[in-house]
């Protein structure tokens, strides 16, 4: 069987001591890539990488204990506050959730297997690691292939040519949160930050989450929806279970009436991070929602995607599928609301 | 109230679903080492230097095995010895195993593993059938007399040129279908140990302890009776795990040179290097019939990509041509088939042995014959449906044929006639039948002794115990075992004992391979417990004065069958007869009747009876992604007799799924000889959610040899499988997908092509009527 590296395990009971003990390794980061301490939640992504030799941090601080990052509850303004380390079935659970936010109860029910979403949490989903075909694979196997540039190499293998690692954001709830526009709170020894949660996401398949060292995710903060909102989100995968997403589209929006108030898109499985559509966001917005209208917003999502060689399925059905998604799901959304659209 | 065709129990059920069963891994013995193996990362190199001086200095470090310590070859076939445990100085794909590190524990290994040093010298790797052809001059081995063609067969029966003369259509397609593999759920395990006697055990988890026992002995270079195998639980195997392998080598010499027990388990990612698994095929099929369908003469070729070691593949060379014939009338067939070598892990039996690929290519062209005669294709196969007890033109006896009632039990359950061809757009049904061997004819090694041995012993409180070499992995070999034992002699299968797998204790019986089991060892179980019973009636008649042609066995009695209130307790007649007869056991047998033509390479495909096999596939195609759902199975399969209703419909239900998956998404496939997702995340099986709803049912047709009228179930309800799936994409699409697996974007090919060949068809006629 895959063993795990060797590894020292603390298990915080308070963000304060999270962090602290995040902080004992931080400095020695530039000097030794190795010597660096990983904040555990689920597991479910951490401990695979790490038999895999993806991850071989010195420290893992686990979160589990931590009762200041568990819950779900009701903001005075109509919003909610969700614990980072609320776990994935919980999110898919809550009747508040499905009730109101309704793409994130689909996104979270959509990750991986019961058993794994038993474990992982919010937080762990928002930070996974990018995935690649190249870089998710056992050290025999890289070592068999030469190492990525992701993890140990010059060269991409994905793109011997390009400029930049190529390792696909993977993460089901991120796409949701940034369509209903959340926010993250981050704690850092030096203080707490809120950020949206689209900007804690790069460009860079190597570092693609903008947590600095030393930083704990602690909640996502869901905005009130005032009026007639209605999100969903559409995964697509090779099989009904287990996989990760491929393609994915996520959608929210507000009617008044037949007109759109206020629409977002945004993909997901097809880049390094996840893929706002602002563009097609400005098309549907003050419009009754024809067929036209969101074949011509479904377009303009299948332009956008740029999915590379390197997760199951291929390119062209990824581009296919983004384009049939993008529509159904926003015909679904109209549908929803009875505006009209087929 | 008899036992057989009731849906008894699995005996191992309960240790199994409480967790309590120990598989191999599941075993630990004082003072246990730990074997970690070091695989080759190149796919074809020449070893220049191995250095393990640094690994066996580390702490904890026991022992390092290499090549040189078993230099001996193996191989499964005794024709085909082209293997070693560990590579001797040349590596023929990646994962093939260069040393094994014993140590005090598994991190130890792991750890030592980073110290042992190969320079490797790569040499130009066959990755490809097209290679291996190509490429004569850069061989895998260099015993082979031509270039990579590890086999080469030829066969021709009946009059070829007189049939296809006669014949009033003629097609010819090619096929592909990509290679799969086995995925059991159990990563394969061993144990090793050895007393100070000199005599070693090993528990492996395998489906041929004996063919192990062979093999082991034979590289270790050690008599026979030296070394015991036992087969703890096998969580399933499929065909991959019919053979030694380098851990069960290095285990025991291990224990052997230590006098220590030793454990290796390999991760899901060695066990997809170990492979064994279905050979990719390339398929050239030419078919002629008459106009009403009936087949004048069939050549099929096959171009097999065996992987860098033979296996089995000899056989499988041989069975992707021997078993064409068993389904249809064909008066004359001629086969040509080649097995190369290639840079890449061994291929060799998965459920359906090298019967599985042309089948499917086979049941795709029928459907394209019958659509240009105009026929329905399920009416169309049981039109020209082999008749029971005939013999087919490359002399193979059938007996039982339950083949026809199978298409019409699968075209009843799935309203064929009313739905098909009034789908809506994107839908459709399809058809296909398939037949399977009930155990190989003939052994790997051949000689004249049984196939199959059983004994069975009783003891003075009426218990009894049934042995037998065969290995249980999951199909429910063991529960036959107890409820044949335990028809003959009238008590409950659930108190028989059955001990199986056991070289040292249990009578030699070739293994779970070839669907052989329950027909052999069925045989063998009834021989001998019949011959107990008759000692149990003797004794049974004197005590109840009542003739024993009278007597029946049942619910712990022996009784008169015309007077039932004359009875005596099972174990009270046990004693009797023990008093009568001295201590209780009988010994029982199976041998196959002498089957098979005269010629080179009629053992393959003999079999002492066929199952057969019909599938209706329903399937859904998304016009604008392409993607495929399969939503509905209709199975019927003729089993002889299910002498366990629910256990024959697991194993149809398990085929199905295994066959679904192959049609639509497994591949193993490589990347510059690199196995692009050797993980369970990205090899593709099924999950429940792309399973559809499957029927299974039997037919039952009383095979005249089998026991209690039993055939196979274990792996013939696959075959059709694939090839109904393929048939219903065409029915959807009007598009023909000629490969497997059936992928979206093949899809979304074949209706562009179908649609350039439309419109020119539409140009042609254009230009005609101007």
């Amino acid at each position: 069987m895959m063993r795990l590296p060797k590894f020292e395990y603390r298990a915080a009971r308070a963000i304060e001591e999270a962090l602290e003990w995040l902080g004992v390794y931080a400095p020695a980061v530039d000097k030794d890539p190795e010597a660096r301490a990983m904040l555990m939640a689920g597991g479910t992504d951490v401990l695979p990488n790490m038999k895999h030799r993806i991850f071989t941090p010195k420290l893992v601080v686990g979160l589990r204990g931590v009762a200041a990052l568990r819950g779900v509850s009701e903001n005075p303004n109509g919003g909610l506050r969700i614990g980072a380390g609320v776990r994935l079935s919980e999110i898919a659970a809550s009747p508040v959730i499905r009730e109101r936010y309704q793409a994130l109860a689909q996104a979270a029910e959509s990750v991986s297997t019961p058993q794994l979403r038993q474990m992982g949490t919010i937080g762990g989903n928002l930070c996974l690691d990018t995935r690649c075909n190249y870089y998710n694979q056992s050290e025999f196997w890289r070592r068999a292939r030469e190492f990525c540039l992701k993890k140990g190499s010059e060269i991409c293998r994905v793109a011997p040519n390009g400029n930049g690692c190529y390792a696909v954001s993977s993460c089901d709830t991120a796409p949701v949160l940034i369509a209903f526009g959340a926010t993250a709170r981050v704690a850092a020894r030096a203080g707490v930050r809120e950020v949206p949660v689209a900007s804690l996401y790069d460009d860079d398949g190597i570092h693609p989450v903008r947590l600095r060292e030393g930083e704990v995710l602690t909640d996502i903060t869901l905005p009130p929806l005032a009026g007639e909102w209605r999100s969903t989100y559409a995964k697509y995968r090779v099989r009904g279970a287990f996989d990760f997403p491929i393609a994915s589209v996520a959608a929210a929006a507000r009617f008044e009436g037949d007109i759109c108030a206020e629409a977002h898109l945004t993909l997901q499985g097809v880049a390094t991070a996840p893929l706002p559509l602002p563009e097609a966001e400005a098309l549907l917005l003050g419009q009754r929602w024809t067929p036209d209208l969101l074949d011509a917003a479904a377009d303009i999502a299948y332009r956008e995607a740029h999915p590379m060689d390197n997760t199951s399925g291929t390119i062209a059905l990824r581009k296919r599928v983004i384009r049939a998604y993008t529509r159904n799901a926003l015909a679904s959304l109209a549908r929803q609301r009875g505006a009209g659209a087929a | 109230m008899g036992v057989i065709g009731r849906s008894v129990t699995k005996i191992d059920s309960y240790t199994k679903v409480t967790g309590a069963a120990k598989y191999a891994d599941d075993l630990t013995l004082p003072r246990m080492a730990y074997g970690r193996i070091l695989r080759s990362t190149h796919p074809h190199a020449r070893i220049t230097r191995l250095d393990v001086s640094r690994a066996r200095a580390y702490p904890g470090v026991l022992d390092v095995i290499t090549g040189a310590d078993l230099p001996r070859l193996y191989g499964i076939m005794p024709t085909t010895q082209d293997e070693r445990p560990f590579a001797l100085d040349r590596v023929r794909h990646v994962g093939e195993p260069v040393a094994a590190v014993c140590a005090v524990d598994e991190e130890t290994a792991e750890e030592a593993l980073d110290l042992i040093e190969v320079d490797y010298e790569p040499l130009a790797a066959i990755l490809s059938i097209e290679e291996a052809l190509a490429h004569p001059e850069n061989q895998l081995h260099e015993e082979t007399a031509r270039g990579n063609v590890m086999k080469e067969v030829h066969l021709e029966f009946g009059a070829m040129e007189e049939g296809f003369e006669a014949a009033d259509l003629v097609r010819e397609d090619s096929y592909f279908f990509e290679g799969t593999t086995h995925a059991p759920m159990e990563e394969h395990a061993c144990v090793a140990d050895c007393h100070a006697d000199g005599k070693i055990t090993l528990w492996t988890s395998t489906q041929t302890p004996h063919y192990v026992h062979r093999e082991i002995a034979k590289v270790l270079d050690i008599p026979r009776s030296r070394l015991r195998i036992i087969v703890p639980p096998v969580g399933g195997g499929f065909g991959g795990k019919c053979e030694p392998f380098a851990h069960d080598f290095a285990a025991c010499l291990f224990a052997l040179r230590h006098g220590r027990p030793i454990k290796f388990t390999l991760s899901r990612e060695e066990v997809f290097y170990c492979h064994r698994g279905r050979h990719p095929v390339k398929m050239i099929l030419k078919t002629g019939v008459k106009s009403d369908g009936s087949i004048t003469a069939v050549h099929l070729q096959t171009f097999l990509d065996g992987g860098a070691y033979a296996s089995y593949g000899l056989a499988t060379v041989y069975y992707t041509g021997a078993l064409l014939t068993v389904t249809y009338k064909i008066p004359a067939y001629k086969f040509d088939g080649m097995r190369l070598y290639t840079n890449k892990p061994a291929c060799g039996p998965k459920r359906g042995h090298g019967s599985t690929q042309p089948r499917y290519a086979f049941e795709c062209q029928l459907d394209r014959i019958a659509e240009q005669l105009g026929l329905d294709p399920a009416e169309y196969r049981k039109r020209i449906a082999i008749e029971p007890y005939t013999e087919t033109v490359n002399g193979l006896r059938v007996t039982s044929c339950g083949l026809k009632e199978c298409v019409d039990k699968v075209v009843e359950a799935s309203d064929w006639d009313a739905r098909r061809g009034n789908m809506p757009a994107g839908r459709g049904l399809g058809v296909a039948i398939s037949s399977y061997v009930t155990g190989a004819g003939k052994a790997i090694y051949w000689n004249d002794m049984p196939h199959s041995g059983v004994i069975v012993t009783i003891d003075r409180g009426g218990g009894v115990a049934a042995l037998c070499g065969s290995s249980d992995i999951g199909q429910g070999s063991d529960t036959m075992l107890a409820q044949v034992v335990a028809e003959e002699l009238g008590v409950d299968p659930l108190d028989i004992r059955v001990y199986t797998g056991d070289t040292d204790l249990t009578p030699v019986d070739l293994g779970s391979y070839s669907s052989r089991v329950t027909f052999m060892a069925g045989n063998a179980a009834r021989d001998a417990a019949r011959k107990l019973r008759a000692l149990l009636f003797e004794a049974a008649s004197v005590a109840l004065a009542v003739p024993a042609e009278r007597l029946e066995a049942a619910d712990g009695w022996i009784y008169d069958a015309s007077a039932a209130e004359a009875r005596i307790a099972f174990a009270e007649a046990a004693q009797k007869a023990e008093a009568a007869h001295g201590t209780l056991s009988a010994v029982g047998s199976y041998t196959p009747p002498k089957l098979g033509g005269k010629f080179k390479g009629s053992g393959v495909g003999v079999s002492p009876a066929y199952s057969y096999t019909a599938c209706v596939a329903e399937v859904a195609v998304d016009l604008e992604t392409y993607d495929l759902k399969v939503e509905r199975l209709w199975v019927a399969h003729d089993c002889g007799r299910a002498l366990n209703p629910v256990l024959v419909e697991g194993q149809v239900e398990g085929s199905a799924y295994m066959g679904l998956g192959e049609a639509v998404f497994e591949e193993q496939v490589f990347r510059k000889g690199l196995h692009k997702i050797p993980s369970l995340l990205e090899y593709k099986l099924p999950t429940i959610y792309d399973t559809p709803e499957i029927t299974a049912m039997t037919v039952e047709t009383m095979d005249r040899e089998g026991p209690y009228g039993a055939k196979e179930a274990g792996e013939g309800p696959l075959n059709p499988i694939i090839p109904a799936i393929a048939n219903a994409v065409y029915d959807a699409i009007r598009a023909r997908v000629d490969s497997t697996p059936i992928t979206p974007d093949k899809i979304q090919r074949a209706l562009r092509e179908a649609e350039r060949a439309g419109r020119q068809v539409g140009e042609r006629q254009e230009a005609i009527a101007r």
